[in-house]
């Protein structure tokens, strides 16, 4: 009895080698696992053996069962997909009829990206004009007329009052004259500089932000751009907070990731340095919260900006910033 | 600026590496750009043995030169007199660039070859004698790199200076600088000069010149001294090398130490012969009407009445603060030398310079502020320079006009207010530390409630220091940015969401690309002409662009007033490079002038183009030309998706002929929402395709943004999901020919039979068995009800009833 399943298990599978069509299959399972089957049988009849062997063959029986009822629908789809087999072939590898699909200008998907994150960090998207008042462009931001920090940025004007915005920072005022504090806003657009080579061209796109509360600190900024710069780069990517100027932030900094081409070696893309500078920051200047009439004794704030253009280069590897504006299909149909 | 190594060496220990240093410069907010040996222009510059001397066979003064290079001999033509065979010798290879810009090159010289060429120290830029080839050690190695050999090594440091920080337009302020982070006090060079005027005379200066000073605003400070038994020649070396070294060219010894203590000190300096002023004094004044002056580089310029001027007597002798003129230049018979050291205002330099497009190191300099205190102190130290090169005695006195002292400031800062601006917790002490360490003065001034105030006078060049964020900013800075803690900001719940906009925005961007259209980014600035190769009217709003002052070439000269053109400009530059099927979109702002010195109307469009084949032929399908109801599909689906209802919403009806301005007369639709035209959608015509060079056929389509939006429906109510049969009924009508289809579909809607669900457009035919202007369409119209499953009778009367009023309402026949 006790290796009459084994035996049993291995006939049922012999045989079960040789049916091929459906009629023998079926006479076959009958025969062995149908009501009255060799299986079912045996199972039965495991109730007539000695108390003490009954648990081993009923586990052994009832493997071989399973076994089996694998076996059987293995060999039923077997038969089955067989009987609907013909010659008829298609050339699968041929394309299909795809709708063309378009596709998104990088500078709009690295927009998005920054976007996204900052808007996790509880900021808002907000716009401003392109063509700006010099208030709004530079004064307000603490630009004097005839202050050299005007060289900073070179100039398209429209006549002497008027200009195309040199940054998006003029935002960050028409929001605070429009909303009183707090304040978290994220502002991407064009922007125009007079200058125009190998690495710059007269047209390009930046993303501001601003935060402005009760208390808000360098650490602050520090801790924020770090996470933002985490999460567009990868959250392994050295970072640094350098000395800078800008007229409307003090203290102002720039901020310089580890170069994600040589790592830090020294290549051509980060000029040997190790360093690629992506943004620059600071804490709002009280002169501009004195020209935007909040109260400097009560709220702290600060600034950022990055060139959108520059991000995606490093992003996307670009090696060429004119081909932003080239409109190349080609190039164009990569994102 | 460019600052060398070892002339740095004179006023700090530097006792790093060359790439620490620059990293901590840079780390400190100066940061440095480049950095390089400034010996590397002789890396093809090689020591050589000559070993055999023949004279040259066509030339008596030419000899020629066997010159071993270590692994090899080579020819060289040398003309001078002091090469004698054994010697060791600098030789230049083909391909260096000596100063002076002489390229060495592979040469036949009086048809002999000549494979280099062997160079005195003056040409090699690294010494003084002219006179004959140099004659180096005989210990060096043919072969070696001659920079290597001699131990030339100078790195220089290319620093980009914000424009924040004028002290460190000089060797010192870079030093004072390091001093901060080293821990050594910068070494001051001397400037107590103890005249001794010219022996045997008591001269003073007071006696023999004066300085009037007319505008104390523009310049509150003005020093003068005088020197006489001057030799102007060429400096000697090390001062030519110094400056040659921070990139300065040398003129003669007195124009090189105003140089030389600039870049030293970072106060400008200037020379005037003595001789050639008319009575011989100094007068400072704005310009007089028509007044003119040339300058040093020998350009006339025309003086405006803002312009600060250094006068003698009777004219301008120089543009203060900005550039000599060429009436008062020190020359070489220069006997006696007036050295201006001046404080002027950095506004008036400013413009002054600007105006002129004159940009001097001294303007430079002075614009953005030089040390108010520091006048007297460079004219000593120039003084000092003079005598020890012997090129000048000065004359007893010196000559101070000040009417408007210079005033220290005093800043008071609680440390308790820095540390809340950094988020950080550094001590009172260190804080003190940090400041004297670069100069400031800290004073702990008691008061009764606030124990924790310092009061803070920063040292005079630090022209940035004004108010108490700028003390904090220097403890950031000296405390060092990345020990500053990191810490997150408390955001609040979002309270304000974004403008809908911005999300629609996406969206529509997102659509379009599902649609098949690629985004472009074209330049806001589009050619001049740009409106009229459009065809625009001149009445046409969009037709007077706005111009850019100061444009970058004609083809940037305009702000855009239609997104067209550049999408024209797009099509046509990738035709050029052989890509025929295009669909592409943009969305960006169109500029509409709205008068002088006034902002313009900035809209946002979304504009369309399809050019070349609907699909691109594939196994499947051949290429099929796109045509206008593609791109109409196309802006329909757009439509579709955003929810707008196109029956309730929009209208698409036929733009008149002499409204169609780039469009085809005929293939032109506008988009009316309301009573507004919100847009277009066309095919470009052949006039404004020739404009733009280009030959195949153009759809396009363009929408206002803002009128878009309106139209998008804030929710979506659901509608529930009909549970009885539709029953459909077909009608063809014969119609007049330019009748618009949806107008039997508006006319269908106002019958306001509730029981007709949709009527769709099955067939449109013209031509034969139709009559001539007249076209046949037929309709699908969809009958359903809520609530019962119509009967076919009741739905035949309806139809009959809805046929008939349609028939008569656009004068309609039933096909025979």
């Amino acid at each position: 009895m006790k290796y009459n399943i084994d035996q049993i298990k291995e006939n049922a599978l012999q045989e079960l080698e040789s049916a091929d069509c459906k009629k023998s299959l079926e006479s076959l399972f009958v025969k062995y696992l149908g009501r009255k089957g060799r299986v079912t049988q045996f199972l039965r009849n495991i109730s007539k053996l000695p108390p003490g062997e009954r648990p081993e063959a009923g586990k052994k029986a009832n493997l071989a069962k399973k076994s089996l009822d694998a076996a059987f629908q293995k060999k039923r789809l077997y038969i089955e997909r067989k009987a609907i087999q013909t010659e008829d072939r298609i050339d699968v590898s041929l394309p299909g009829r795809s709708p063309a699909i378009g596709s998104l200008h990088p500078i709009t998907r690295i927009t998005d990206r920054i976007c996204d994150i900052f808007v996790k960090f509880g900021f808002n998207i907000a716009e401003g004009p392109e063509v700006e008042t010099d208030y709004y462009n530079f004064e307000a931001l603490n630009i004097q007329k005839n202050h050299p920090a005007r060289d900073m940025q070179d100039t398209f004007y429209i006549s002497d009052n008027i200009v195309l915005r040199t940054h998006t920072s003029p935002i960050q005022v028409r929001i605070m004259e429009q909303q009183a504090p707090p304040v978290r806003i994220i502002a991407p657009g064009k922007v125009y500089r007079c200058d125009s080579d190998l690495t710059h061209t007269p047209m390009f796109h930046q993303v501001e932000g601003l935060l402005v509360d009760k208390k808000a600190t360098f650490g602050d900024l520090k801790g924020m751009l770090t996470l933002f710069i985490h999460q567009i780069f990868d959250d392994q990517i050295s970072l640094r907070f350098r000395p800078s100027f800008f007229p409307f932030t003090e203290p102002s900094a720039e901020v310089d990731i580890l170069c994600v081409i040589c790592r830090g070696k020294g290549c051509r893309v980060c000029s040997g340095t190790g360093w690629l500078e992506v943004l620059g920051c600071g804490m709002v200047h009280p002169a501009v919260f004195e020209n935007a009439g909040y109260d400097t004794d009560l709220y702290k704030g600060f600034a950022f900006g990055m060139g959108i253009e520059r991000i995606a280069m490093l992003k996307y590897r670009i090696d060429d910033i004119r081909k932003y504006f080239e409109n190349d299909l080609r190039f164009l149909r990569q994102f | 600026m460019k600052v060398s190594l070892s002339w740095l060496e004179k006023y700090i220990p530097v006792d790093m590496e060359i790439s620490a240093l620059a990293d901590a410069l840079t780390m400190a907010g100066l940061e440095v750009d480049n950095i390089y040996d400034r010996y590397d222009y002789l890396d093809k510059v090689i020591v050589g043995c000559i070993i055999e001397i023949r004279p040259h066979p066509n030339a008596d003064r030419l000899r020629l030169c066997a010159v071993n290079t270590g692994d090899n001999l080579v020819n060289v033509v040398c003309g001078a007199d002091n090469i004698k065979t054994g010697m060791h010798v600098p030789l230049a290879l083909p391909g260096t660039e000596l100063p002076g810009s002489l390229i060495i090159e592979k040469s036949v010289i009086r048809g002999e070859a000549s494979g280099g060429m062997l160079c005195s120290a003056t040409e090699l830029g690294i010494g003084e004698d002219k006179k004959g080839i140099m004659n180096l050690p005989d210990n060096l190695t043919p072969g070696e790199n001659l920079a290597g050999a001699l131990k030339l090594t100078d790195h220089v440091l290319e620093i980009d200076l914000t424009p924040n920080r004028p002290d460190c337009l000089s060797m010192i302020g870079v030093a004072r600088e390091i001093a901060a982070f080293n821990n050594k006090p910068v070494q001051y060079p001397s400037s107590k000069y103890i005249a001794s005027g010219i022996p045997d005379t008591p001269e003073n200066i007071i006696n023999l010149t004066s300085v009037t000073l007319k505008n104390t605003d523009l310049c509150p400070r003005y020093g003068a001294k005088l020197f006489k038994n001057v030799k102007i020649a060429p400096s000697p070396f090390w001062l030519k090398d110094r400056l040659i070294s921070t990139g300065i060219r040398p003129v003669n010894n007195f124009v090189d130490i105003t140089n030389y203590v600039m870049m030293e000190t970072g106060q400008p300096l200037h020379a005037f012969d003595l001789d050639k002023l008319a009575e011989k004094k100094i007068v400072v004044r704005t310009a007089k009407q028509g007044e003119n002056i040339t300058t040093l580089d020998n350009k006339e310029q025309r003086l405006s009445s803002r312009m600060l001027m250094i006068c003698d007597g009777e004219k301008p002798v120089a543009i203060a603060g900005v550039m000599g003129g060429l009436n008062s230049e020190v020359t070489d018979t220069t006997r006696s030398v007036l050295l201006e050291s001046a404080y002027f205002d950095p506004v008036c330099i400013r413009k002054t310079s600007k105006k002129l497009g004159l940009n001097t190191d001294s303007a430079h300099r002075f614009e953005r502020g030089v040390d108010p205190a520091g006048t007297i102190k460079a004219l000593n130290r120039a003084a000092l320079l003079i005598e020890k090169i012997g090129c000048g005695y000065a004359v007893n006195g010196t000559i101070d006009e000040n009417p408007v002292p210079y005033e220290p400031l005093s800043i008071y800062v609680k440390t308790e207010e820095i540390n809340s601006l950094l988020g950080t917790e550094i001590k009172r002490d260190k804080i003190i530390k940090l400041l004297e360490d670069i100069e400031f003065s800290v004073k702990n001034k008691k008061k009764d409630e606030a124990d924790d105030l310092l009061l803070i006078t920063p040292p005079s060049y630090r022209v940035d220091i004004k108010r108490p964020v700028d003390i904090m900013e220097e403890i950031a800075r000296l405390y060092g940015y990345n020990k500053i803690p990191v810490t997150f900001p408390v955001v609040p719940v979002q309270a304000k969401a974004s403008s809908i906009h911005i999300a629609h925005k996406k969206q529509i961007k997102r659509l379009m690309t599902g649609l098949g259209f690629s985004e472009c980014i074209n330049y806001s600035f589009i050619n001049n002409k740009s409106a009229a190769r459009l065809n625009l009217e001149r009445d046409d709003a969009r037709y007077n662009m706005i111009r850019l002052l100061n444009p970058l070439s004609k083809d940037h000269a305009a702000m855009r007033s239609s997104l067209v053109p550049g999408l024209l400009e797009t099509m046509r530059r990738n035709i050029t490079r052989s890509m025929h099927n295009l669909k592409l979109f943009e969305i960006g702002k169109i500029f509409i002038h709205k008068g002088e010195d006034t902002l313009p109307n900035e809209k946002e469009i979304i504009t369309g183009l399809w050019t070349g084949t609907r699909q691109a032929s594939t196994w499947h399908d051949n290429d099929i030309p796109v045509d206008f109801y593609d791109i109409k599909g196309a802006v329909e689906a757009l439509f579709d998706a955003l929810k707008i209802n196109k029956t309730t919403s929009i209208r698409f009806t036929r733009l008149p002929d002499n409204q169609c301005v780039y469009t085809k007369p005929g293939y032109t639709a506008r988009i009316i929402s309301g009573n507004k035209t919100s847009g277009i959608i066309g095919e470009v015509n052949h006039h404004v395709l020739k404009n733009f060079n280009l030959s195949a056929n153009a759809f396009i389509f363009e929408i206002n943004l803002t009128e878009l939006y309106k139209l998008i429906p804030e929710t979506i109510f659901a509608e529930p999901i009909p549970r009885f049969p539709a029953v459909s009924r077909d009608i063809t009508m014969i119609v007049d020919k330019n009748l618009e289809s949806a107008n039997i579909l508006e006319q269908l809607n106002l019958f306001g039979e509730k029981l007709v669900e949709k009527l769709q457009l099955l067939a449109a035919f013209e031509g034969e068995p139709v009559p001539i202007n007249k076209k046949s369409l037929s309709f699908r119209i969809t009958y359903r009800s809520a609530h019962e499953t119509l009967e076919d009778n009741k739905i035949n009367a309806i139809h009959k009833k809805l046929s008939d009023k349609l028939i008569t309402e656009f004068n309609a026949t039933l096909p025979e």
